[in-house]
This record gives C-alpha cells, structure tokens and sequence, in this order.
C-alpha cells in the first residue's frame, strides 16, 4: 500500500520536479555561485508566468512569450541588483522590495489576478495531444530543457566571465584587484538568475494551464529545500555537480511532498513543512559542530 | 615611475574617532626600486597601499603611476597598473576555484573578459610549468580547489598569479605576517627571487624591523601619518637595527617593531 502510493507520485514528481527545476538552477546562481541572498525570486516566478499567459491570451505564440518572459526576468533580477550596488540597499531589503514591487506589476501585467490557458494552445499543447501517457511526452519535454540550461550554465561558469562571477561570489576583493567591476558582475548573475526562475514561471504556467499572481509565493523557501536536498544527495564538489544537485534536489523535494500529501499532509501546511525541512537542513549542522551551516552570504 | 603627491587621509574627520591616518605624506619612486615600509599599527602604512590601489579615495592629494594620474579611478581600473598580496593567506585566491582556475583568473589582470574559456589548454600547460618551478609540489594539483591548500601554499600560489602578467607595481602587504617563521621565510625567498628576476617596482609594508632592513633598496618609516624615516641606497645598507634603536628606540619598543 505504501509503495503503491510511492509508485504512484513518481511520474507526478518528475514532471513538477523538472518544472521547478530551473528556479533551484537560477537560486544556485544567485545564492552560491554570487553568495547574494536574492529573495527576488517569489515576484519573478509569477513575473513570468504572467507575461507568459498574458500575451499567449493576446494572441502572440508561446514561444515568444516564453522569450518574454525570460527577458522580463532577467529585466528583475538586473534592478534588484542595481538597487544593492547602485543604490547600496541591503542584499536581502533589495530583493524584498524588487519582489514586492513585482506583486503590483504581475497585477498589471496580467490585468487581473489570474489567465485561464486552457482554452487556448500553449507550447505544450501538441504534447498533451499525442496518443500516449501524457506523462511521458511532457516529462521528456521538462527534461530536454533543463540538461539544455543545466549544460549551458555548466559551460559559462568555465567561461572568463563566468570565472570573474564565481570568485565574486567567492572573493570581491581579489577579484576586484584583479579589474573586474564586481558591482557589474552581481547586476549580471541577478539577472541571468532570475531570468531562469522566470523560464520556469512560464513554463509551469502553461504546463498547468493558467498564471496566478499568488504563483510565486514560498518559491524561495522550496527552491532552497530542492538545493539543500540535492547537495546532500550529490554533492557540491564541481560545478557541474552543484546545478546536477539542483535538478535532483527538485526532482526528490516534489516526491518528498507528493508523499507526504498522500500519507495526510493538508495542503495548506506545505510552506510550514517546507519551511521546517529548511530549518532542519540549516540548522542541525550547526547545533552538531556549534558553528554556522553550509549557507555562507554577503551582506547580511 | 610612483609619485605619491601630498596624500593625505582623515577617517571619521569631525568626530571624536578622528584619525589622521596620512599626513601630507610625498614619496617619489623609481622603476626598479624595492621599497619596505614599516611602521607601527596606526602609522598609515596599510592606508597608504589603499590609496595607492584605489580601495578607498584620499582626501587630498595625487597618485600618479608613470605619469597617469589614477587618484580618482576606481579600484578594479588601476588593476591593470598594479598586483597586491594582502596579509591574510586567504585574501589572495578565490578558495571554491581550483589553483588552475584561480591561475587563470590572474592571467586576465587589467583585461575585459570574455565569453572564451578561463583556462585554455596551453596556458594551462604553463601553469604547470610555474608551478613546478616554484617547487611546492602543486604543479600535480591544478584541479584541486584551492581551499585546501595550507596558507604558505596559498600565499606561494598568489604570488605566482601576480608575476603572470608582472604589473607595474607590486603591493605586499605584511604578506608574510600570519605565517609560521619557516613558511615566512619560503615565501619572503621566493618575493625576493621574483622581484629580483623581474625586475619589479614594489613596496613592502612590514611590522618587523629586521625585515624592513634586510630586503629593498630603500626603507620608509611612517609614524602616526607622517614619514619618519628615508633612506635608500648606501645609506640604507649600512643601516642596522641597533641603529634603528639607537635614533627612535623610545617608538620602537613602544610599538613592538623589533620583534
């Protein structure tokens, strides 16, 4: 009975697992790879599906919205950034505010506070149309994207730029010494950061067939669930494994959750419970060695 | 090929902290020269490598490096003039990088970065080749990451990063105050031989008298802001630390410079 029910959330569990996935991939490179606290995430998740659903309700094609949506988030996590190193706010007050501000826009994006996608053909139309298991098309579909921006945040990160973002994070004022403009380099991996929360925003949005301005909420709390998961299980030794570990953390958070539901978690406990494991995660190392856990952040 | 021109440095002016951290201070120095800097904590040695690379701007005066003035040009565009070593091992390399990577970063001093892999593979094979010359056994360690290296390691693998590109000017920083004697005393070798080979311009901020005297052709000697002491050439060579105590033996043992 148990392990039906186990069985049973798998295919589920992939599917909202490599959904999500990005968001984990974009949170890895703001909080490890820059060490930038950004709490933006929450607003440019919902940023992007609702550009995502407004304009496939407008009539433009779902790949081009998708396109939007990414330039919108990038757009979000660059004024974050700005706001920390232009207007020097506090790492995590810019992000509070970006995300909260982002709450109004995705108001007046949207123009009210939720689009209906199912009437109308979205990028993942065509999948669900096929003569199979729905399942297997949509997952393999989740799948290809995520190794594709898996690899190719793999393969910048090795880059020159790449190198001078990673030692920011790492150490400013050597890299700093060395000529690179790290205020630049931050504004930079903010966006590229959220730009990639964004790309999931849309594309769960047209996946469950409609954008929601609530969307975002707790996205943060969960994205870093899926990190603090899936560097346990794989480890943080390369970078390839640090975005490897943020796809299967994602992957396993949603099964932990799908169990969970199953076994008589209520819905609307799912923040407190995800909120708890994170506590867990960060805190029991810390009880154990009595210093500070594996989350190591500028500006706060 | 340096002209320090009346810099001067307040911190905290027009509070009760107010501190005179530089005091009209002008030093002109010649391409090739090896200057030490000592001075007791508070005398504005640190302060001075910090106008110098543009980590924070002076209140008064000028830094001209061969003839660029760059006294209001932000940290990361003097880079290009100038490498620093600061005194904690750590300061130097970014430790979640591998040495190869870290290497690789060094190599791009002053330059705008692109979209081309950070460590090509024949650079990589001269990495190797520095490595091995530095004869710390790191040359079979270039994708490791540089955490775990010991801090005379790390200090060692920075001053390598600095001759990559061979600034200008080199910054060292009490750089080999927080190691052992012995990792001291490998790596002050090794800053030697660097600086002697390549007949680099670089000023040496010490706490330790016998340091000041031992290496460089001239030593400076800054007290509470203002230089105390200049003495270069044969001057300098025939000073000595019981000559030193002689002329200021009250600072000296005040300030703990002899140890």
């Amino acid at each position: 009975m148990f392990f039906e029910s186990m069985l049973r959330v798998i295919p589920g569990s992939l599917e909202q697992g490599l959904a999500y996935a990005l968001v984990a991939l974009g949170i890895v490179i703001s909080f490890r790879i820059l060490s930038f606290p950004d709490l933006t995430v929450d607003g440019s998740f919902a940023l992007g599906g609702a550009v995502t659903a407004r304009l496939i309700f407008e009539g433009v094609s779902p790949s081009l919205s998708i396109l939007a949506a990414v330039i919108s988030g990038f757009t979000a996590g660059c004024l974050t950034g700005l706001l920390n190193t232009r207007l020097k706010i506090n790492s995590l007050l810019a992000g509070i505010l970006m995300m909260t501000m982002l709450y109004s826009i995705n108001l007046r994006v949207m123009g009210r506070s939720n689009i209906q996608l199912l009437t109308v053909d979205t990028l993942l139309t065509p999948l669900e149309n096929l003569d199979m298991n729905r399942f297997i098309p949509i997952i393999l579909f989740f799948l290809v994207v995520t190794v594709v921006v898996k690899l190719a945040t793999d393969l910048f990160l090795h880059t020159q730029i790449g190198f001078a973002m990673r030692a920011t994070g790492d150490n400013e004022q050597m890299i700093r010494t060395l000529g690179v403009n790290t205020d630049n380099m931050t504004v930079m991996g903010l966006g590229l950061s959220n730009a990639l929360v964004a790309l999931s925003g849309a594309l769960v949005a047209q996946d469950q067939g409609f954008a929601d301005v609530g969307m975002g909420i707790g996205m943060i709390v969960a994205g870093l669930a899926a990190i603090i998961i899936g560097e346990t299980l794989v480890g943080t030794k390369t970078i390839q494994r640090l975005t490897l570990a943020a796809i299967i953390g994602s992957i396993v958070y949603k099964m932990i959750i799908s169990i969970g539901l199953r076994l008589g978690l209520a819905p609307t406990d799912l923040k407190m419970a995800t909120g708890v494991m994170v506590i867990l995660a960060l805190g029991i190392p810390a009880l154990k060695k009595e210093k500070e856990g594996k989350l190591h952040l500028r500006g706060v | 090929m340096l002209k320090i021109e009346n810099l001067t440095k307040t911190f905290n002016p027009g509070t009760v902290d107010q501190k005179v951290a530089l005091n009209n201070v002008t030093i002109i120095i010649e391409r090739g020269d090896f200057v030490t800097v000592i001075g007791s904590n508070g005398a504005g040695k640190t302060t001075l490598l910090n106008l110098i690379s543009g980590t924070y701007l002076p209140d008064g005066g000028r830094v001209v490096i061969d003839g660029i003035d760059v006294t209001r040009l932000p940290e990361h565009k003097r880079a290009k003039y100038m490498g620093r070593i600061f005194q904690d091992p750590l300061m130097g390399t970014a430790a979640s990088m591998t040495i190869e990577e870290n290497l690789g970063m060094a190599d791009l001093r002053g330059m705008s970065r692109t979209l081309r892999w950070g460590v090509s593979k024949s650079r990589s094979e001269n990495y190797q080749r520095s490595l091995k010359e530095m004869g710390l056994g790191l040359e079979t360690r270039l994708k490791q990451s540089v955490s775990l290296l010991s801090g005379g390691q790390r200090q060692s693998l920075t001053l390598l990063m600095v001759t990559l590109t061979l600034p200008k000017l080199l910054l060292l920083d009490e750089h080999t105050a927080a190691l052992d004697p012995k990792t001291a005393k490998r790596v002050m070798d090794l800053t030697q031989t660097i600086i002697s080979e390549n007949q680099l311009t670089a000023i040496m901020v010490t706490h330790n008298m016998e340091q000041a005297i031992r290496f460089g052709n001239r030593l400076i000697m800054l007290h509470e802001g203002n230089i105390q002491l200049d003495i270069v050439g044969e001057e300098k060579k025939a000073f000595t630390v019981q000559e030193a105590v002689k002329r200021f033996g009250a600072t000296l043992k005040d300030e703990s410079l002899l140890g």
